[in-house]
């Protein structure tokens, strides 16, 4: 357990920052942990008796080997290869990375949606600030799930069916179905894109004055070039019903982002005013009377301070996008919770044990995205005063 | 100092909350084992229905529940308990309703749910009896152009999540080595506005629920049933294994159902029946002779009421999936002597 | 002139105008058209309403449902009492210039028990009502009452054990809030449902109602301290200091200076942890309870009313913006009231 050094000590005694580290801990203090321990061991052996009586009482038996079945459904839309032959245990990897996917999709969604709408709100135009202000109490005011499912049959009303596609050069088809675009027939595709994005990344870390459009720009550009000549490509084509081939986008991936994206915009962004309002109008005035404009004020003095306040609740926007993504199962989209805890405890009947599965992977990503976010916060609280 | 007294306040509140929560909760759980002295301690069946589906169990505008599996409900109660009002509908979601009738907070699980070897042998329940027979079929655009289910090669089809379809549908496209893509939506309302938006190019359902889907379509005469379905689906009754006297008495509730269709008993003249008729089989069917009841621990009546409360098999079906409900044939679902597969064990 | 150069000011803002205008030209006739020019009031079932517009009759034969679940119609009087008590202590403590602590400790305490009295019955002749029959908008309502009051002093004192030396307690309260924050609320209340009954000894059982509830007060309680958390870290560390400086005991700045401001500076986020809760309710219904959205669901059902998902969706969305719209307000006007307070009052 790392010590938040950063904060104030919660009782008063400790007084200068950061608090004494090896200071002895009084016999008050012990005595207290001590108890509290034993209660709280206590309690837990307590309840895990009462859970084993409970088991054997009505029949139940907890095992996991069921994950090494085959699991024989289909996934309609994976990142990786997925066979119906494959096992509930990889089927709990597939899904997972689709949920990932759509929760790092709605996160960037949210931030960058939430910040603009704080600023229309914060702006001297009237009309800007109303219409935000709308927006923000549509959005936070009505049920996500509603949103989402509002947003997927928006998405399905406006896309053309199959046979009436929008094409681009004969390779890029977008439909009802979802956009179809090529993909490459190699996996040296991917090795030498991830290269380029590693040589990007270091270029840019290394030659910093140059800008970022050659330091970034020319590896990136290169490396899919070069990739692209590699390989061949797997087209898009119209077979029997549908589009085949190639890679595709679903629309309900589509829908869930900007559902959940959205609607978490509108409480991001209620946050980011209240952290910029928490900025003293001293600093903006002494930003100000140092010659910077209105826009560099906010980036560079008001944005940063304003950050410290905000990056808690962030941090809780955060993690409810990650558990949000569990609301695809209703526009069937494969997350991890349609996957697991719907189809694969229906046919295995193990519900226990699939949904403390499906608890334990959320909890995991969300414990690394905590763990992330506070580290930042700390460094934060640091250097703030 | 205003907000120490605040303080003060909020935290009080929080336990005269937590307290005021937690009082009314205290109440005996049914103890396992003789499964009907707990019914009839409690003065209720705990039943456990569907959430919501036509046809099999759904409330009116006032509250009321009705259905195909409510009248299943109905009968064990008045069999139980003299009277089918002592019912407590527990509803259940589909993840939840096998560990709901597991953990014992209902007796019975009557939802339109299909019994495997999996569910029997490692959720350790019964499927007693069977009182729908159905199986999955296909909804598709007329504009398809498809006929059979095989022709369905490359289609997208939209369905439900948290059944047996989805693994079904891929048991036929890998029997048959055709490919058929599935879209698993949580509720039927979303799978089928999904399809008639174009991104599917049918639905899939028990052949029970796609009348009711089809009847609901903006325009139902672009939509087609195929024939022929791809499953069986035995939809039944559900207990915890173990109780015998319990098992006994759902299946022969059920079978009282179907013999007293197979006689001519209805809702309104099983009373007169029960008095007057010379037929030995209606005489022991409705207990004035055989005793039936008393060897379940039962009132020699239970049949008689179960029957009066909910009417014989026929009736039922007609109530709710005849030519003036959900129009949909009954073909399976006829007696034995019709064709059909319910075949009741004799009364004797 | 003003209002035109407030609108087409600069390039910027007259293209948003046209995008403004040309949306809302777009959506809002047909939208009118649908829900009111050709809709259906009153209709004895499906087959009553014109196609081609919403279908009213379906929500006014069900209102009683939506609103009440299966609460028994001679006795919901009871269930608009409570709300008009929880109203008007509500409106008390933000209105009110004087004896404000009266006011919260009549929402905090006089409301729950009063309210719980009248709708379990039970007491002072009152008819009993079984858990099992509350639904509906009142499901939703007394949900996130209940753990919202019990999540406000629990996450307070999650906060502050976060941030005590005492690294027992610290870990504890750690690992407490990042369990909850990290879980989705649909699997443990389905856990809840599951595992509750058997964490407690043979012979106990626990109303449907209680383990949503439980599940709904920790979960509401992590977020709470996070947010809590957050005002605490705004608050200037001099204002400790200077309470420890006039002798004040830890607990008692604590309470007196600290976490008032750090309440003042959190209240936004606090806000929307109450209206982000009770949209949340809605997923009670896994647990086989009957809230708003399981009503609306159940009621599509009906073989007299089927496929009418829409019209129920959008009265629910309506409901929903209804009432979460005034939990804002509530918030704004504490906001402000408690701004306009003299500092460290």
């Amino acid at each position: 357990m790392s010590t938040p050094a950063s904060l104030p000590a919660g009782n008063g005694r400790g007084l200068a920052r950061p608090p004494p580290p090896a200071r002895r801990p009084s016999f008050k203090a012990v005595a207290w942990q001590v108890l509290a321990m034993l209660a709280v061991a206590g309690l837990i052996a307590w309840a895990a008796r009462n859970a084993g009586d409970a088991l054997a009482r009505r029949n139940i038996d907890v095992d996991f080997a069921f994950l090494l079945t085959r699991a024989g459904f289909d996934i309609p839309f994976t990142l990786t290869t997925w066979a119906s032959s494959d096992s509930y245990g990889y089927a709990l990897w597939v899904a997972g990375l689709n949920t990932v996917l759509a929760a790092a999709l709605a996160i960037l969604l949210a931030t960058l949606l939430g910040l603009v709408l704080a600023l229309m709100r914060l702006s001297a135009n009237p009309l800007a600030a109303w219409t935000a202000r709308a927006t923000v109490e549509l959005l936070r005011n009505t049920p996500q799930l509603l949103q989402v499912v509002f947003w997927y049959f928006a998405v399905l009303q406006v896309l053309p069916g199959p046979r009436a596609s929008l094409a681009l050069g004969g390779a890029v088809f977008l439909n009802v179905r979802g956009l179809f675009f090529p993909a490459p027939l190699s996996p040296w595709f991917g090795y030498a894109l991830g290269a380029g994005v590693l040589l990007a990344l270091g270029l840019s870390r290394l030659l910093p004055r140059l800008p970022l459009t050659l330091t970034a720009g020319a590896p990136l550009l290169g490396a899919t070039a070069l990739a692209g000549a590699l390989t061949g490509w797997d087209l898009p084509a119209m077979r029997g019903f549908n589009f085949a081939g190639g890679w595709r986008l679903p629309p309900e991936l589509l829908a869930l982002v900007l559902g959940i994206g959205i609607y978490t915009a509108a409480f991001v962004s209620e946050n980011i005013r209240a952290s910029i309002g928490a900025v003293g109008w001293g600093q903006r005035e002494a930003a100000r009377s140092l010659g910077l404009s209105p826009g560099r004020s906010m980036r560079l003095v008001v944005l940063p301070q304003a950050l410290r306040t905000l990056l808690p609740p962030l941090t809780n926007h955060y993690l409810n996008i990650i558990k949000s993504t569990t609301l695809g199962a209703a526009i069937a989209y494969p997350e991890i919770l349609q996957i697991f805890a719907r189809t694969v405890l229906n046919q295995s009947g193990r519900a226990i044990e699939t949904m403390t599965l499906v608890l334990g992977v959320f909890l995991a990503v969300n414990l690394l995205v905590s763990a992330a976010m506070n580290r930042w916060d700390r460094r934060l609280a640091f250097q703030g005063r | 100092m205003k907000f120490g007294n605040r303080v003060r306040f909020w935290v009080g509140a929080a336990v005269a909350m937590l307290a005021a929560g937690t009082v009314q909760a205290q109440t005996a759980i049914p103890v396992p084992g003789p499964t009907v002295t707990a019914i009839k301690a409690r003065g209720a069946l705990a039943c456990g229905v569907d959430t919501g589906i036509p046809g099999f169990a759904f409330q009116d505008s006032k509250g009321a529940w009705h259905g195909f599996d409510v009248a299943y409900c109905r009968a064990l109660a008045a069999a139980v308990l003299g009277d089918p009002e002592k019912v407590r509908y527990v509803p259940t979601t589909t993840p939840a309703r096998f560990t709901v009738l597991q953990a014992g907070e209902i007796e019975v699980l009557i939802r339109d749910s299909t019994m495997t070897l999996t569910r029997s042998v490692q959720l350790h329940l019964d499927e007693v009896a069977t009182n729908f027979y159905a199986g999955q079929g296909f909804l598709v655009s007329t504009k398809l152009g498809v006929s059979k289910i095989t022709e369905l090669n490359g289609a997208t089809i939209c369905t439900l999540t948290g059944a047996t379809l989805e693994l079904n549908i891929a048991d036929f496209a890998r029997t048959n080595g055709t490919k058929i893509g599935t879209l698993l939506f949580e509720k039927s309302d979303e799978a089928v506005a999904a399809m008639e938006s174009g991104r599917c190019d049918g639905y899939t359902d028990d052949t029970g629920s796609l009348a009711a889907v089809r009847s609901t379509l903006k325009v139902p005469a672009d939509w087609v049933v195929l024939e022929g379905v791809i499953s069986k689906e035995p939809l039944g009754l559900h207990i915890r294994s173990g109780d015998v006297t319990w098992r006994n008495i759902v299946f022969w509730v059920d079978a009282a159902l179907k013999t007293a269709e197979e006689a001519g008993v209805t809702k309104s003249n099983a009373e007169d029946m029960a008095k007057n008729s010379k037929d030995p089989l209606v005489k022991r069917l409705l207990g004035a002779e055989g005793g039936f009841g008393a060897m379940l621990g039962l009132n020699n009546d239970w049949t008689l009421q179960a029957i009066k409360a909910a009417g014989n098999y026929g009736e039922i079906y007609d109530e709710f999936f005849g030519p003036k409900a959900l129009d949909l044939a009954r073909g399976q679902n006829k007696l034995w002597s019709q064709g059909g597969l319910h075949y009741a064990l004799p009364f004797r | 002139m003003r209002l035109f150069r407030a609108l087409f000011g600069t390039p910027g803002t007259a293209v948003l105008t046209v995008a403004i205008a040309a949306l809302l030209a777009w959506t809002v006739p047909s939208l009118l058209r649908w829900a009111v020019a050709a809709a259906t009031w009153t209709a004895e079932n499906r087959r009553g309403c014109a196609p081609g517009g919403a279908c009213w009759a379906f929500i006014r034969a069900r209102l009683g449902l939506f609103l009440y679940g299966g609460y028994p119609p001679a006795e919901q009087w009871r269930v608009n009492l409570a709300a008009a008590l929880a109203g008007a202590a509500l409106l008390g403590c933000l209105f009110a210039r004087r004896r404000r602590g009266a006011w919260f400790a009549l929402l905090l305490i006089g409301v729950p028990v009063a309210g719980g009295t009248l709708l379990a019955g039970g007491l002072f002749g009152l008819r009993p009502v079984p858990t099992a029959d509350w639904g509906g908008l009142m499901l939703n309502a007394v949900l996130s009452f209940v753990a919202v009051g019990a999540a406000v002093p629990l996450g307070t004192l999650l906060a502050l054990g976060r941030r005590s030396p005492l690294p027992f307690v610290r870990g504890l309260c750690v690992a407490l809030i990042e369990f909850w924050r990290g879980v989705p609320l649909l699997g443990v209340l389905f856990m809840g449902l599951v595992l509750l009954p058997m964490v407690l000894p043979q012979g106990v059982t626990v109303d449907n109602l209680v383990r949503a509830l439980v599940v709904l007060i920790l979960f509401a309680s992590a977020y709470m301290a996070e947010v809590v958390r957050g005002g605490l870290q705004g608050v200037p560390h001099g204002q400790r200091e200077a309470a420890a400086a006039l002798g004040l005991h830890p607990l008692q700045a604590n309470l007196t200076v600290v976490l008032p401001q750090a309440w003042r500076i959190a209240l936004p986020g606090v806000v929307n942890v109450v209206v982000d809760l009770f949209k949340d309710t809605t997923l009670v219904s896994v647990v086989g309870l009957f809230d708003l959205m399981g009503v609306v669901n159940q009621s599509l059902k009906d073989q007299s009313w089927l496929g009418l998902a829409q019209e129920g969706y959008a009265f629910a969305a309506l409901l929903f913006f209804g009432c979460c719209l005034l939990l804002s307000l509530a918030g704004t006007v504490l906001e402000r009231r408690l701004r306009q307070r003299p500092e460290g009052g």
